[in-house]
C-alpha cells in the first residue's frame, strides 16, 4: 500500500481512528514476554528475563475463550516469547481448538519431534486448522545468528524438520532484515531454500521490520514525520489494519493489537467487553501498519 | 449493484457456486438439476476466471434467466477494475489471478459486463420455512473466504445473528462444505463447478438445499452435494486452444490444484497433492 493517499485529519483530531468492525482475531500472549531467544530485531525485547507480561495460564485463556465464544470470534493466534515455553501449552492449543482455529508463531527450538507428534494429534483430533509458524532469518548461519544468536539457525532446521517428519507442513517467516526477502527473486531463493530442508511444499510469509522495541535500537527508531499524526484513513483503509479486527490478551489485560504491548495507552481493559470500542493511531508503528499494509495475521 | 432481492418461497433449491467460465460443466449441472425437479437454480457469481471464452458461460446463464448474484469477479468487470477483487495475499496466487482476469477481461461484451453490474449483490429466499441468505463469500464480504476448517461455530452464530438469516449460503472458496450449528441453521458453501475439489476426481459440483420432509424437529433441511461429470477433456483442450496456463490445464484433467494454494488453511491444503 505505498501509494496511501495523504487526506487531512478530521477537525478536532489529531490521529486517524481505528474502528473495532469485528472482534475476529485473538491473540493471546501465552508466553509473555518470555524467550529462550533475545533477538536483535524483536519488537517487544522479549528475552528470559523479560517479565513485563507473565505467561498466561490456562484457566486465563479458558475465561477469555468464553467471552471470545459469545463474541463470535474466527480465529486464534498463540504468541509471546515462545509460546512452547509455557507449561500448559498443549491444553491450551486442545482448549483452544475446540472453539476456532489456531495459528502459533514460535522460534522452532522447543519442537522436539514428541512435541511436534504432540502437535499432530491435537491438530488431526480437531475439525478446525492448527497452523505453525516458525521464525528464521536467512539462509545460513551467517545471516540468521547474529540476529537469533549464535547456533540458532541449525536448530530452527531441526525444529522445521521435525514438524515435516510428523506431516505438518509449517509457514515459514522471515522479516526483512533478511537481505533481500522482500523481493521477488528473494522469495523465491527462500523457497527453494526452503525445499532443500525438505518442505516439499514450503510456505513463506515475510514480514517488515517494527521499529521499535529491540529493533529500535539493532537498525533505527522511527523517525518524527513517520506517523498518521494529521491524517485521515477511509473505512477501507482502516478495514486493512489488524487493530479493526482483532484484540491483544495478555497478563496484563486487554492490548488493541500484539504490536502495542508495551504502551500503557495500548491497554484496552481487563476483558474483551471493556476493549471493543475504537483506538487512536498516535503510535510510530501505525504508520508502518497503514503504509505497508501488513497483518501479523498469516 | 442492485440491492438484496427477495425471491420468496421454495421447496428445493440447487446452487450454482463459481463457474469460472466452465460452460461445459455449467451445461450439465443445468440438466442435472433439471432433472432433480427443483423448484430454482441459483448462481452464486464468479462466472469467469480460470476457464475458456467466458462469454459462452454469460449466455448460458442468461438463456436460461436464472437468478443470480454478484461475486468479486463480476464486481470487478463491470466496474471496470484493475484486479479480478479475488482476495489473494501470495505473489503467486496473484500472478494466476491476473494472467486470468485480463484474459476474461478482454473477452467479455460490454453488454454482458453491464448486466453483471445490475446483479444483486445478495439474494433472499425461503426454504422449508427456513430464512436463506444468499452470498457469494460472506454476508459481510464479498471476497472473504469461509472455508469449512477456518468458520468456527460462534462465527456462524454471530453471522447468523448479524444478518438475521436461518441459512447463509456462499461460495468463492472453491470447495464445497457444510456446518449445521443445530437443525435448520448453520452455512452452506456451495463449492464450484468451475473446477474440481483438489480431491484428485475431474468432477465439480453444485448443492441442493431442500427441506426435510419426514424430520422429528421441524424447520430440519437437508443439503447434498450433487458431483457433476462433464467432457473435462474437451475443457481442457479449449484451454490450451486459448493459450491458457498449463498449470490450469492440469488441474482440469488430474483434479487437483496447482495454483492459488497459498490462500488454502493447513487442513484443506493437506488433502490436496500440491
Ligand atoms: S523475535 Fe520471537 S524468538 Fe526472537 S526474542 Fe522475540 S519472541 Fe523470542
Ligand atoms: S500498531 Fe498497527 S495494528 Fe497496532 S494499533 Fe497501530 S495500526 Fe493498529
Amino acid at each position: 500500500m505505498s501509494d496511501a493517499v495523504h487526506r487531512p485529519a478530521e477537525p478536532g483530531r489529531e490521529y486517524p481512528i481505528s474502528p473495532l468492525f469485528a472482534l475476529d482475531t485473538l491473540w493471546f500472549q501465552v508466553a509473555g514476554t518470555l524467550c529462550n531467544l533475545q533477538c536483535t530485531h524483536c519488537f517487544i525485547s522479549s528475552s528470559p528475563t523479560n517479565h513485563s507480561h507473565e505467561m498466561l495460564t490456562l484457566e486465563a485463556v479458558k475465561r477469555h475463550l468464553a467471552e471470545a465464544e459469545a463474541l463470535g470470534v474466527k480465529e486464534y493466534y498463540f504468541t509471546g516469547g515462545e509460546p512452547f515455553l509455557n507449561p500448559e501449552i498443549f491444553e491450551i492449543i486442545e482448549a483452544t481448538l475446540k472453539q476456532g482455529p489456531v495459528s502459533i508463531l514460535t522460534n522452532g527450538l522447543l519442537i522436539r519431534p514428541d512435541a511436534a507428534a504432540s502437535i499432530r494429534q491435537l491438530s488431526d483430533a480437531s475439525e478446525y486448522s492448527l497452523d505453525i509458524r516458525v521464525s528464521i532469518d536467512g539462509y545460513d548461519p551467517r545471516t540468521n545468528d547474529p540476529i537469533r544468536g549464535p547456533g540458532t539457525f541449525h536448530r530452527i532446521l531441526t525444529g522445521i524438520g521435525n514438524l515435516a517428519a510428523a506431516g505438518l507442513n509449517p509457514v515459514i517467516t522471515v522479516t526483512e532484515a533478511c537481505e533481500g526477502a522482500g523481493s521477488q527473486e528473494g522469495r523465491l531463493r527462500f523457497l527453494e531454500f526452503l525445499r532443500s530442508v525438505g518442505l516439499t511444499r514450503p510456505r513463506l510469509k515475510v514480514l517488515p521490520l517494527l521499529r521499535i522495541g529491540a529493533e529500535a535500537e539493532r537498525s533505527r527508531a522511527y523517525e518524527s514525520w513517520e506517523t498518521l499524526r494529521g491524517r485521515h484513513l477511509t473505512p477501507e483503509e482502516a478495514g486493512i489494519l489488524q487493530c479493526s479486527s482483532c484484540r491483544m490478551v495478555t497478563s496484563q489485560g486487554i492490548f488493541v493489537c500484539p504490536i502495542l504491548i508495551d504502551y500503557p495507552d495500548a491497554r484496552m481493559g481487563e476483558t474483551l467487553g471493556d476493549a471493543l470500542g475504537p483506538f487512536e493511531l498516535r503510535h510510530q508503528a501505525c504508520f508502518t501498519c497503514h503504509v505497508t499494509g501488513f497483518s501479523c495475521r498469516t | 449493484m442492485t440491492p438484496t432481492v427477495d425471491l420468496g418461497s421454495f421447496d428445493r433449491v440447487a446452487f450454482f457456486g463459481g463457474i469460472y467460465s466452465n460452460h461445459l460443466a455449467l451445461g450439465e449441472a443445468l440438466k442435472l438439476a433439471r432433472s432433480r425437479k427443483v423448484d430454482a437454480i441459483v448462481a452464486l457469481g464468479d462466472f469467469g476466471a480460470f476457464g475458456p471464452h467466458p462469454d459462452r458461460t454469460i449466455e448460458i446463464l442468461r438463456e436460461a434467466s436464472l437468478p443470480a448474484i454478484q461475486g468479486n469477479y463480476e464486481q470487478a468487470l463491470s466496474t471496470g477494475a484493475e484486479d479480478c477483487l479475488c482476495g489473494y495475499t501470495d505473489p503467486r496466487d496473484n500472478y494466476y489471478a491476473q494472467l486470468s482476469y485480463d484474459y476474461t477481461r478482454t473477452r467479455t461484451s460490454a453488454e454482458h459486463k453491464a448486466w453483471m453490474g445490475n446483479l444483486p449483490g445478495h439474494i433472499r429466499m425461503t426454504v422449508g420455512g427456513r430464512k436463506l441468505l444468499l452470498c457469494h463469500g460472506s454476508p459481510r464480504k464479498v471476497n472473504e473466504f469461509l472455508w469449512r476448517s477456518m468458520t468456527p461455530d460462534p462465527f456462524i452464530r454471530k453471522l447468523l445473528r448479524d444478518h438475521e438469516a436461518d441459512v447463509i449460503v456462499c461460495t468463492h472458496t472453491g470447495l464445497h462444505w457444510k456446518r449445521l450449528i443445530e437443525p435448520g441453521r448453520g452455512i452452506v458453501n456451495a463449492g464450484a463447478l468451475g473446477r474440481p475439489a483438489n480431491d484428485g476426481q475431474t468432477h465439480v459440483w453444485f448443492t441442493i438445499v431442500e427441506e426435510q420432509e419426514i424430520s422429528p424437529v421441524p424447520g430440519e433441511i437437508q443439503v447434498e452435494f450433487v458431483p457433476v461429470p462433464y467432457d473435462h477433456e474437451r475443457l481442457a483442450r479449449e484451454m490450451a486452444e486459448e493459450s491458457l496456463p498449463p498449470e490450469f490445464i492440469e488441474t482440469i484433467r488430474t483434479g487437483w490444484w496447482t495454483t492459488c494454494l497459498e490462500i488454502l488453511p493447513a487442513k484443506e491444503r493437506a488433502l490436496g497433492k500440491h
